[in-house]
């Protein structure tokens, strides 16, 4: 192996390479060769470093010193002041946007992202210098009892990321009966991350994938699986080139594919691709999906663990839980169990987005409190607005209000504050966000991808759509607040899968949290974060209006016309807006230069 | 994803490719094939949908069913520079829904439609994933983030120029 004094690591996650790191990759290799400094420094594209909001970020090593926001116009500077002169360059240290590294980092504990950012994904050498299928290897080796395997997962408290919490021990154990009598089964994982606004299967994808095809290899021998299907979105084109990558390297290596490790286990894995359906989240719709058909939720019992994939004992777990197990087989039960608080242990990573400085990816201790990760980790609130509500899991989950901001976070807390830990989408909503426009926003995401195979979900998420907009339009009454309840309570009861099951619970949160918006909105017509068009009304302030009509010119709807008042010291007619033909655009305040258009 | 040019006879060419790789193998190689078939078309329409059924032996409802089911699958074709506006909920937030109402009123088309010259197509999208630049929108498979209303002309105007 070479000796490099430098190592230059470029961030290649799917934020990064949006703003041109690839680019920037390409710029260092050219820079470096023309200065024939390529047999010194060695330049290294690797998965997400986390903070994306900063992105795109490289990484020189040894000094471990991060750039941000770095453009492909920067490359010369780093490469002659840092790496030949050996100052670093100070302009570039500076992440922007109140945006603090120190403090984003300093609270993190990294398990399931461990390698996310330190090594190339692309290489599977830098995988296994990291202990990388250090736990698959020593399982087949030693030919270690699977029954001890899955005690010891059950025992490390380890439950599935994906959103329901269920332990993934356990999950195993009951797929495990029945072994050595050539009966077919599946190891399947569900990286269709369908939650807007989660990316963190996705980023371990890109930055780490061996960690999961080896977890998958360790759930095929403890169940007698030997096929193995990854079924992933296919709007994530990196993940899934890495991952091909990752498994072709792994087959070469004979890590996955006949005899691995000598052992005389078997074990192939394929590639299944999504087609943008959220529902196929769900576990048997998910299965349903990489059998070719509509993604279709099917009723449990039969669970997977019995009757699965191709009606064969099948288990499925998510991305991030399978990044945690070969850590937990290498460092065993007691150090995860150590973590965490008493039901929820080790780590959970989340996407931290929305209206906060640090956008990016983080994985924290279970019990750290939400005021931790939106003020310390995320650096609080752009532009000085005041905090209003956290948003967890996605479309299934619900708002945190900040009377509740010092809960620690883990399963059982946030559902018990009408929320739920989700697969890791966290959204910072501040004082303009409207929180009944958010819950419509979500229902409108159910009422898309609700399947439409039962009744509940169907129509309730519909009817319940259609009384959020007309309490955004105006026109709600306080009857539809009893209606709302009515409906949610008939979904949960009466849905089919999780989807439906748990499709009210934006509406539930934000009612019991923030029930005065909604009145407001029903009774006094009025939208306190001017949101809700519906609500708003246009204004020109006749005394300020010196009748040049730019604004009635930009009017698509024609709503503005001049009238005969003429404001002291002006020289013409002033407009108005007719509130009745006014389609809310918002066109004419931009057009006004004088500021007299507002809105309410 | 923009469209490939090709001609229909290359188009029919490489279907042919793609459905003799899966020729036989029934439903559990469905969505793989048509995932392919649309990369060659951009979409998916009604004589592609029969000769994947043919191909599979399935039946033409079977594909029907599934095209109609995925978001992915489309059964009207794109424009040659298809928008693609994120409505994650960290865009949305973040004010991507005025980005979609500006893009809809400056092509004078609406989300999921495509302008008649077929020079550009726009349609909602569930989180691409780059929420670090929220609100985010994308032409073919070119990101741009961090936007403003107000810098969609700007955008629209270069490819109309490049049209």
């Amino acid at each position: 192996m070479d000796n490099y004094r430098s190592h230059v690591l470029i961030c290649h996650g799917t934020g990064c390479t949006s703003s041109n790191s690839n680019k920037i990759l390409d710029k260092f290799n050219e820079v470096l060769a023309d200065k024939g400094l390529t047999n010194e420094i060695k330049v290294v594209k690797t998965g997400c470093f986390g903070l994306c909001a900063a992105g795109p970020i490289i990484v020189i090593y040894p000094e471990g010193t991060m750039y941000y926001r770095c453009t492909p116009e920067d490359v010369e500077e780093l490469v002659n002041e840092h790496l030949i002169n050996g100052k670093e360059v100070e302009r570039l240290k500076v992440a922007g946007n109140n945006t603090s590294p120190k403090d984003f980092y300093s609270k993190q504990m990294r398990i399931a992202l461990r390698n996310c950012g330190n090594i190339n994904p692309e290489d599977i050498n830098e995988y296994i210098a990291n202990d990388g299928y250090q736990a698959l290897g020593t399982i087949l080796t030693e030919k270690r009892d699977p029954d001890a395997i899955i005690q010891e997962l059950i025992d490390s408290g380890l439950r599935g990321r994906g959103g329901g919490g269920f332990p993934t021990g356990l999950k195993w154990k009951f797929a495990s009966g029945n072994r050595g009598q050539g009966i077919t089964k599946y190891v399947c994982c569900n990286a269709d991350e369908g939650d807007p606004g989660a990316f963190m299967d996705r980023s371990i994808l890109e930055g780490d994938p061996h960690s999961v095809i080896e977890a998958m290899a360790i759930a095929g021998y403890c169940i007698d699986a030997h096929q193995g299907y990854v079924y992933v979105r296919a709007e994530y084109p990196i993940a899934v080139e890495r991952l091909q990558n990752a498994i072709n390297q792994a087959k070469e290596m004979g890590l996955l594919g006949k005899n691995i490790f000598n052992s005389g286990f078997d074990f192939e894995l394929d590639i299944r691709l999504g087609a943008g359906a959220f529902v196929c989240g769900e576990e048997t719709a998910l299965m349903r999906s990489i059998e070719g058909k509509r993604g279709n939720p099917t009723p449990r019992p039969p669970f997977p663990a019995v009757k699965g994939l191709f009606g064969k004992p099948t288990i499925l777990n998510n991305v991030e839980t399978y990044a945690n197990i070969p850590v937990i087989i290498n460092k065993g039960a007691k150090w995860f169990a150590s973590l965490g608080t008493e039901k929820s242990k080790g780590t959970k990573v989340f996407a931290l987005g929305g209206k906060v400085n640090n956008v990016g990816l983080l994985e924290i201790p279970m019990g750290t409190t939400v005021r931790e990760i939106v003020f310390d980790i995320g650096g609080g609130i752009p532009n000085g607005k005041a905090f209003k509500a956290v948003q967890t899991g996605g479309p299934s989950g619900g708002c945190i209000p900040e009377s509740l901001i010092d809960t620690p976070i883990d399963y059982d807390n946030l559902v018990a504050v009408g929320s739920m830990m989700g697969s890791g989408g966290m959204i910072v909503m501040d004082e303009d966000t409207c929180m009944v426009d958010i819950a419509k926003f979500f229902l409108e995401f159910t009422v898309d991808e609700s399947c439409g195979k039962c009744a509940p979900c169907r129509i309730g998420t519909k009817r319940m759509y259609e009384i959020l907009t007309r309490i955004t339009d105006g026109t709600g009454t306080l009857d539809d607040l009893q209606a709302l309840e009515d409906v949610a309570v008939a979904l949960k009861n009466g849905s089919l899968c999780a989807l439906g099951q748990t499709a009210a619970n934006p509406i539930l949160s934000t009612l019991k949290h923030f029930r005065d918006e909604y009145v407001e909105h029903v009774v006094d017509k009025k939208c306190r974060c001017g949101v809700c068009k519906g609500l708003l009304n246009y204004t020109i302030d006749k005394e300020k209006c010196v009748g040049c009509g730019m604004c009635a010119k930009g009017c698509p709807a024609d709503a503005i016309t001049r009238t005969d008042y003429i404001a002291p010291g002006k020289k013409l007619a002033a407009f108005e807006i007719d509130s009745s033909k006014c389609v809310k655009c918002g066109a004419c305040m931009g057009t006004c230069k004088l500021k007299a258009i507002s809105k309410q | 994803m923009s469209i490939i040019k090709l001609t229909p006879e290359e188009q029919a060419t490489k279907l042919e490719a793609v459905l003799s790789k899966y020729r036989g193998q029934g439903q559990k190689a469905l969505m793989a094939t048509l995932q392919q078939s649309q990369e060659i078309y951009g979409y998916l329409p009604l004589d592609v949908q029969k000769k994947v059924a043919d191909a599979l032996e399935v039946s033409v409802a079977e594909v029907y069913g599934v095209v109609s089911f995925y978001s992915f699958f489309s059964l009207k074709p794109k424009g040659e520079n298809a928008f693609s506006v994120c409505l994650g909920t960290a865009c949305y937030v973040k004010g991507s829904q005025a980005l979609l109402d500006k893009i809809e009123s400056s092509l004078g088309i609406k989300v999921g439609d495509c302008t008649e010259d077929l020079k550009f197509s726009i349609s909602a999208c569930r989180c691409v994933g780059a929420c670090g630049l929220a609100p985010v929108v994308l032409v073919n498979d070119e990101v741009y983030g961090r936007l403003k209303p107000e810098d969609i002309p700007g955008i629209i105007a270069k490819y109309k120029e490049e049209a």
